[in-house]
């Protein structure tokens, strides 16, 4: 089976997920992505012209403000034009399939789309379906896959570890329903790192998660110790109560980050969250604002690892 | 029409003969098997050199879409796609709309098909009202109107109380209950196999458990009224099993599997390839091997094309919101012979499960060429190659994982009731 995401020179076509996505590419994704950070942080003007004359489609099937905005300012700083369509209150409540919009918005010669859609593979159909000129990047289909996010933390962990091959990872949290742990799994494990875990209670992990090259931990002490990465997973409202956890409180009390769970981490380790947080319920305010929290790093850092997506699938190629 | 096929292989499960010898039909019955009847004049003759001569294929599971899903297939398009295949009797599930609990409705699905020529019908009546699950159809008036089981299809039934009763009141008149064994709560959403690749493309899962608990509850409650039951498209080893200690036990249990769980496994969903979204979902490669031994030892009484036809817009949306099924009149011949090829079971014993045996299922005197009885009979090239095709398909249901797959096996001839409905 071809991996769809690559063309048959296999240079990257799309970004639909980092599972099978070729180290060297990642690698190629994080160096071009250091370069775009001096643009946005060293120059006066914050653009380059990469993308000049090229239109992009932010095609949000479900709602996200966050991570649109980040694609937005990552397309403008490439001198792209933006188009920004919140689907997921129009066109299909009235009885559009997913195709007919993208074939409307191909007629309006879009050269690159970013997808967000609640479900699974999503993208992977959008990219079957368009024509071989046009890029899709998946900005997050159902649980399958959130490679832009995986990719910034592999950035974020690079920029404060420098290393993969000695590293100790620990992803924290709703693993069953997370896109992002799904393509952070698959992005450590392609750069090398030793030993990934997820912490969770079983209500929240996958069937034969340990087969995606994890190790299961149910306790935070254990899980937790030794390890120079945390990454927390943001818990949903719906699942904070109902036959997956019984509330809140007691998900925090076993599985939200404090200090003192923290201390069973290396000193150094680091602490990072996709967005949006729910202080005091998967973290503790004390340990989201204090001195191993990286999270506003990733923020930054999202904008340039989407500008090198960005250009390496449109731009011309260095 | 006298009919003499001549030079074939004959293979007739029933009567175990397995050999080169002619067939005589005769005002739609077989007439002679080897030699010519007194005075027999063939007005045709059917040169099967090379071919094997068995009996028409029957099928426990076509969706024919009629009524209420006419956009996605007609009788006429799906009973051409009947006949293309070899199969000359099938039995359609009662999930149309509205749903086969009416005896009406029986009526005319029966007529509409007796009026096509082609293979025969057998609608499996609804089991509850609307497959609602909560009262009982008249099965009494459904078997006279046409219905040769009840079933919920793949409508659940979760009041345990009413499955009792529903088994109860088919039991005291012996008509036979067909179910489909899954727990309605743990399926719930799901759309795969709860496995390593649902994990992997994170898509909602279902499982095993699923079909082993719904199936206990069935089995005690057969085991307590006595019915016939028929347990439609098991999915996993574990079912497998349960079935064999269930037999064993001397509980009056038949079991189907579905062509494509017979070949396919979770693996073949790839990149969420609509296509292998099915029902029940394809499970692992453990369950895929049990499935197989379960069909070669008996276990598992019938292999089934479980068609379903779907239109192609349906089919092109995300895996979890695409339609699920595939259409697969066309492909049991070839499927079973891959399966009999590969596991190495004599071509008698294969085609005994797409004929003798789920004739049994169906209570059925068919599926069989002794001297006397109705002429069904498939003829095919058991050596020639042929590419599924979309656009070849003669079945409105266009998507199947087969797809662009290679088959051995093609069908030449169909008769049905001693009349060619096909050939090319």
């Amino acid at each position: 089976m071809n991996n769809p995401q690559l063309n048959k020179d296999g240079e990257l076509q799309h970004l639909l997920t980092t599972e099978g996505l070729p180290a060297r590419i990642v690698r190629d994704i994080l160096d071009r992505a250091a370069t775009f950070l001096d643009v946005a942080e060293g120059r006066e003007i914050k653009k380059v012209p990469l993308l000049h004359g090229k239109s992009v489609f932010n095609v949000f099937f479900e709602n996200s403000t966050r991570t649109r905005t980040t694609f937005e300012i990552a397309a403008k700083r490439l001198s792209a034009d933006v188009v920004n369509l919140n689907i997921g209150s129009s066109s299909t409540s009235k009885g559009e399939t997913l195709l007919d919009t993208v074939d409307n918005l191909c007629a309006m010669h879009a050269d690159m789309f970013i997808v967000r859609h609640s479900q699974s593979g999503a993208a992977h159909l959008i990219a079957r379906h368009v024509a071989p000129e046009i890029h899709v990047i998946n900005a997050g289909d159902g649980r399958h896959a959130h490679p832009t996010q995986a990719l910034l933390d592999m950035f974020t962990i690079r920029h404060y570890k420098k290393e993969f091959h000695n590293l100790r990872v620990a992803i924290v949290g709703d693993v069953l329903h997370s896109r992002v742990a799904r393509s952070q799994i698959h992005a450590l494990t392609t750069l090398g790192v030793p030993e990934v875990r997820v912490i969770a209670p079983k209500t929240l992990l996958p069937t034969m998660v340990e087969n995606l090259g994890v190790r299961v931990y149910h306790d935070m002490a254990q899980g937790l110790k030794d390890v120079d990465v945390v990454l927390m997973l943001r818990l949903q409202n719906e699942r904070m109560q109902g036959a997956a956890l019984p509330s809140a409180q007691e998900y925090f009390k076993n599985y939200g980050l404090t200090e003192e769970k923290l201390a069973h981490a290396k000193d150094d380790a680091i602490v990072m969250h996709p967005g949006p947080m729910n202080r005091g319920v998967e973290i503790d305010s004390v340990v989201a604002d204090g001195p191993r929290s990286v999270i506003l790093s990733q923020v930054t850092f999202g904008i340039a690892v989407r500008m090198a997506v960005m250009s390496m699938l449109a731009g011309d190629k260095q | 029409m006298n009919i003499h096929i001549k030079n074939g292989r004959l293979i007739d499960p029933k009567n175990k003969i397995d050999g080169q010898m002619d067939l005589f039909v005769d005002a739609g019955k077989i007439a002679g098997i080897g030699n010519a009847p007194a005075g027999f004049v063939a007005d045709k003759v059917i040169d099967a050199s090379g071919l094997i001569v068995a009996p028409g294929l029957i099928d426990l599971a076509a969706r024919l879409r009629e009524p209420g899903y006419e956009y996605m297939a007609t009788l006429e398009s799906e009973m051409a796609a009947a006949v293309a295949g070899g199969i000359t009797s099938l039995a359609c599930p009662p999930d149309t709309d509205p749903a086969l609990d009416e005896p009406g409705l029986v009526e005319m699905l029966k007529h509409k098909a007796r009026n096509l020529n082609q293979a025969r019908v057998y609608p499996v009546g609804a089991l509850t009202a609307g497959l609602h699950g909560k009262e009982l159809t008249e099965m009494a008036e459904l078997v006279d109107a046409g219905c040769v089981a009840f079933s919920q299809a793949d409508a659940p039934l979760t009041d345990t109380r009413v499955l009792l009763r529903a088994m109860q009141y088919a039991a005291t008149f012996d008509f036979p209950v067909w179910l489909r064994p899954q727990d309605s709560f743990l399926a719930k959403n799901g759309v795969a196999h709860d496995g390593e690749v649902a994990t992997r493309c994170g898509l909602p899962a279902i499982p095993v458990s699923a079909e082993t608990i719904a199936l206990a509850t069935m089995l005690a409650l057969a085991r307590d009224t006595g019915v016939r039951l028929h347990i439609c498209r098991i999915s996993s080893a574990a079912g497998v099993e349960m079935i064999r200690a269930a037999k064993r036990e001397g509980i009056k249990v038949t079991c189907d599997v579905s062509m494509n769980h017979t070949h396919l496994s979770e693996n073949d969903i790839g990149f969420f390839d609509p296509n292998c979204h099915l029902v029940p979902p394809l499970r692992s490669l453990r369950d895929r091997a049990a499935l197989r031994a379960g069909l070669a030892d008996g276990t598992i009484d019938a292999i089934c094309s479980n068609h379903a036809p779907v239109d192609e817009d349906a089919k092109q949306l995300p895996f979890a919101e695409a339609e699920p099924g595939a259409t697969g009149l066309e492909l049991l011949l070839p499927l079973v012979l891959k399966w009999a090829g590969q596991e190495k079971v004599a071509l008698s014993d294969a085609l005994a499960r797409a004929t003798l045996h789920p004739a049994r299922v169906l209570g059925l005197d068919a599926g069989h060429l002794s001297a006397g009885s109705t002429a069904d009979i498939c003829v095919f090239d058991p050596e020639a190659w042929w590419k599924v095709e979309p656009a070849a398909l003669k079945s409105q249901g266009k998507n199947t994982p087969f797809n662009g797959i290679e088959l051995q096996g093609r069908v030449r001839y169909t008769l049905v009731d001693g009349s060619v409905v096909y050939q090319v």
